[in-house]
């Protein structure tokens, strides 16, 4: 009768709840801990007879409720405060009532999932379908209308003819004997499993190319790629000019704009002197205005060989006696107005304050080509203190 | 005059063994459909059909085949996403509440209450997306790290939408497939087919109606319940903060939090009614969905439209007391302006009909609960109209007033939502148990030990 199989336990079923409460009381007095019992549905009491300890898993719903809490708290604050602080309806960046709807919402979520795949996943080990009950008469009886018992052969004091005897005692039906069932193996690596994977590979990506480089692409979707508006560069049906980018009204003025004083003066020094002082801020401000504006043409430390050189009349270095000679005036005359038709006006890219920034910064670049011994004790000196600092 | 109060109610009529039970919920599932229900089913998918092609009309097109133009950005489409979320209150709060209240008469409906929770919120999912006009966008609400370094707008309550919604879709999901997983058991063992006994097999995940899980499972539908007590009733409050975080006249109101959770378990309740009267008719249930369990609901719905009432009167009152000329204008517009055939639908519906449950005997007719609860949900989704409508059509600039009428695009989605609705609905009563096998067993007579320790548990 055993076929060789290796017993999991002795079941038996019972018609009525007071029976099966009986039945787990004095299963559970006699000393065995290996049983259980299966009722279609919870019956009141089951867990007093069988001393079951109350559960725990409230602790892991207070535990990752909590944590989420915590957790989304601190993700709205880096987000909106720190990752990219934005001002919205002129509130705090972390305005913490705003913040209290999505907490709870969120703790909420993260208690139950956790709750659940605790229970399911960690507690009852679940999915188990191969588990010897499963496909016996007994769990077919359990889960409609019977009340069962089973003791398993694991149990330390098994002896199947004694349990025989006390689930019969106890007036259990239907007893019987459940095994383990056969163990199938199968290899990993079938022909079939093989073939799956590859259609698997071939349908996702195939789909994921079609998606993200034909899809994307068929309207509605590239309602971004075809809008009706004019871009920049492109010629236009519309105006007479066939541009698309128009320029400003005739007599248009900008904000902020005044009118320069000195056109056809070339060296503006007598009215004008640098009002920047060449500090550090204002520095890094013409170092950043001259590597845009300027360095295309004049190179990136005014040296006059630029990655223009070639398509424009190239620049003259900044260096030459001519351009350090000059003084302040006369540049910010040249970036105001040009030179000679082929150095271009930079009067309406550059502000004035950014124009005299440039010409420090420009005083800059020459100094470093031509250093006065007390700028080298000036560098050791500088050195030693960031030496002595990092020490 | 000696009434128990502490009596309940028989949560079924007559004692039936608990082998019959299985049978009689079980039936729709293993039997062949019934002609009404072939037709019904066709009724339902044709609607679900013209509201996926105005769907797709409107992904096409554009917004601009629906009525709704400025002033009146929101309309139907909002409106139908209030409607139905308003619908999905009634199940949890069944399932969840008189759960935790040990209302044991409610373990004949719940099940399917919430299965209604569920497609209603899905009902409701598409609207939001749908009116942004760009729904494959939608991935934008998600806050994860993207080419735009952007990240949505904690601070809005639209965003406390998606979180809310998403978050009561989850937990209302995980709270029902809890609770069928013993069924899935039992069906598994009953049936004899190969290839639904694999699908049961999966979904029951080998369930084994063992004491061990019973008494884990118990405490976790405890604490499920108790989680979903609070998230019901914090989901309709977002979404009413949707309105009254805004500026416009007849939004900006601190009764709308509760006024609108009053609503959605007056309109859910309608809804459950309305389907469990003829779900017991269809499908032979009358002693298990019984008249005493509609008499309940009734008592429910009677006394949450009175809180709708009196959330009516409490809007007149604060537009007369708080002396704003703006919001009085409102009311009265409400009331008498365009769009007063809205209002008084509202009105009579919600606050004159269903104070007819008073009477016993209304309460306990079917056919007059079925007309007023369907009446209740007509007045509910016109409630949410006027609230939407008659607000945003007459906001504070007179120069750009404008009445909006919907198109018959509007109309094919707001059929189709119906239609989903119905249809899943349909599907879940003939491929589920629509009560849940557990529960109902563990409350017949005689069900539970006699000498009665831890008769609460
Ligand atoms: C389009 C290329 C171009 C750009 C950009 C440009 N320059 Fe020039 N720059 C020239 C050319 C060409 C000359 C020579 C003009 C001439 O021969 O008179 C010149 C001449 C000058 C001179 C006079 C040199 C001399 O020896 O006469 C100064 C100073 C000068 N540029 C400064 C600047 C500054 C500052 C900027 C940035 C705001 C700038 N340039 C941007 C092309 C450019």
């Amino acid at each position: 009768m055993n076929d060789g199989k290796k017993l999991f336990g002795v079941a038996a079923l019972f018609d009525t709840p007071d029976e099966i409460l009986k039945a787990a009381k004095t299963v559970n007095n006699a000393g065995y801990k290996n049983y259980d019992v299966n009722t279609p549905y919870p019956i009141h009491g089951i867990d007093k007879a069988m001393k079951l300890k109350s559960s725990k898993l409230g602790y892991v719903t207070l535990f990752f409720g909590f944590f989420g809490a915590s957790f989304i708290l601190f993700f709205m604050w880096w987000t909106l405060a720190v990752n990219y602080p934005l001002v919205i309806g002129g509130k705090p960046y972390f305005p913490l009532p705003a913040f209290v709807p999505i907490t709870f919402e969120f703790t909420v979520l993260n208690a139950v999932l956790s709750t659940f795949i605790a229970m399911i996943a960690v507690v009852f080990n679940l999915p188990f379908n191969s588990h010897p009950l499963h496909d016996s008469n007994y769990m077919r009886n359990v889960t409609s209308d019977k009340y069962g018992v089973v003791i398993e052969s694991e149990d330390p004091q098994f002896d199947e003819n004694k349990v025989n005897e006390l689930l019969r005692s106890l007036g259990g039906k239907n007893i019987e004997r459940i095994f383990y069932p056969e163990q199938k193996e199968f290899k990993v690596f079938q022909p079939r499993f093989v073939v799956f994977l590859i259609i698997i590979a071939i349908i996702t990506s195939v789909s994921t190319y079609v998606t993200l480089n034909k899809l994307m692409y068929l309207p509605p979707f590239s309602f971004m790629e075809h809008q009706n508006k004019g871009i920049a560069q492109y010629e236009s049906t519309f105006f007479y000019d066939k541009r698309e980018m128009r320029e400003p009204v005739k007599g248009t003025i900008a904000r902020g704009f005044i009118p320069y004083a000195f056109t056809g003066v070339t060296d503006t020094n007598e009215f004008y002197s640098n009002p920047l002082l060449p500090t550090q801020k204002v520095l890094k401000l013409g170092q950043e205005k001259f590597l845009t504006y300027c360095s295309p043409c004049h190179g990136n430390y005014g040296e006059g060989k630029s990655r223009l050189r070639g398509f424009f009349p190239p620049g003259p270095t900044l260096h030459s006696a001519r351009v350090i000679g000059f003084s302040d005036g006369k540049i910010y005359n040249i970036i105001t107005n040009g030179q000679n038709g082929i150095m271009p006006s930079y009067a309406y890219q550059t502000t004035r304050d950014e124009r005299w920034a440039i010409i420090n910064y420009i005083r800059v670049l020459q100094r470093a080509q031509n250093p006065k011994p007390s700028d080298f004790s000036a560098i050791s000196e500088i050195n030693k203190e960031s030496g002595n600092a990092s020490n | 005059m000696a009434i128990d109060y502490s009596l309940e109610l028989a949560a079924i009529e007559g004692n039936p063994p608990l082998k019959e039970l299985d049978e009689i919920i079980i039936k729709p599932m293993v039997t062949k459909p019934s002609r009404k229900y072939q037709i019904v089913l066709a009724i339902t998918t044709s609607l679900l059909i013209i509201g996926a092609i105005c769907i797709g009309i409107t992904f096409y097109y554009g917004i601009g085949m629906w009525g709704n133009n400025q002033p009146v950005a929101w309309a139907f489409d909002i409106t139908n996403f209030v409607f139905w979320i308003g619908i999905g209150h009634a199940g949890t709060l069944i399932s969840a509440i008189l759960y935790l209240l040990r209302q044991q008469w409610r373990n004949g409906i719940a099940r399917f209450a919430e299965a209604m929770t569920i497609f209603a919120v899905m009902c409701a999912g598409i609207f939001p997306i749908i009116h942004t006009g760009r729904p494959w966008l939608a991935g934008y609400l998600i806050p994860y790290p993207n080419q735009h370094v952007m990240w949505p707008n904690f601070i809005s309550p639209l965003v406390w939408d998606v979180f809310a919604v998403s978050t009561y879709f989850t937990v209302s999901l995980v709270f029902w497939y809890v609770g069928l997983i013993p069924d899935f058991a039992t069906l598994r063992d009953r049936t004899t087919n190969k290839i639904r006994k694999t699908i049961y097999s999966v979904f029951s995940l080998g369930w084994r109606n063992s004491s061990r899980q019973w008494q884990h499972y118990e405490k976790v539908y405890m604490i499920l319940a108790g989680l979903a007590t609070p998230l019901v009733l914090s989901v309709h409050t977002v979404v009413s903060w949707d309105f009254a975080a805004a500026i416009i006249p007849g939004w900006h109101s601190t009764i709308f939090p509760p006024y609108f959770v009053a609503g959605a378990i007056f309109s859910g309740f309608a809804m459950v009614s309305t389907v469990l009267i003829f779900i017991r008719k269809i499908f032979d249930m009358e002693h298990i969905i019984t008249l005493d369990h509609l008499e309940k609901m009734n008592k429910i719905i009677l006394l949450t439209g009175s809180m709708v009432g009196y959330a009516y009167i409490i809007e007149w009152f604060m537009a007369w007391y708080s002396g704003s000329p703006v919001e009085l204008f409102t009311t009265l517009n409400r009331a008498f302006g365009p769009y007063a055939w809205g209002y008084w639908i509202m009105v009579s519906c919600n606050v004159f009909f269903p104070q007819l449950f008073w009477f016993k005997k209304i309460r306990r007719s079917v056919p007059i609960t079925l007309v007023i609860v369907i009446l209740v949900n007509v007045g509910m989704w016109f409630e949410r109209f006027v609230i939407i409508v008659a607000s945003l059509s007459r906001d504070f600039l007179p120069s750009s007033w404008h009445y909006y009428k919907p198109t018959l695009v509007d109309m094919g989605i707001l059929f189709g939502s119906f239609g989903l609705f119905f249809t899943l609905v349909l599907l879940f009563a003939r491929t589920l148990p629509v009560v849940s096998l557990a529960e109902i067993k563990s409350i017949v007579p005689g069900a539970q030990p006699s000498h009665g320790e831890n008769q609460h548990e």
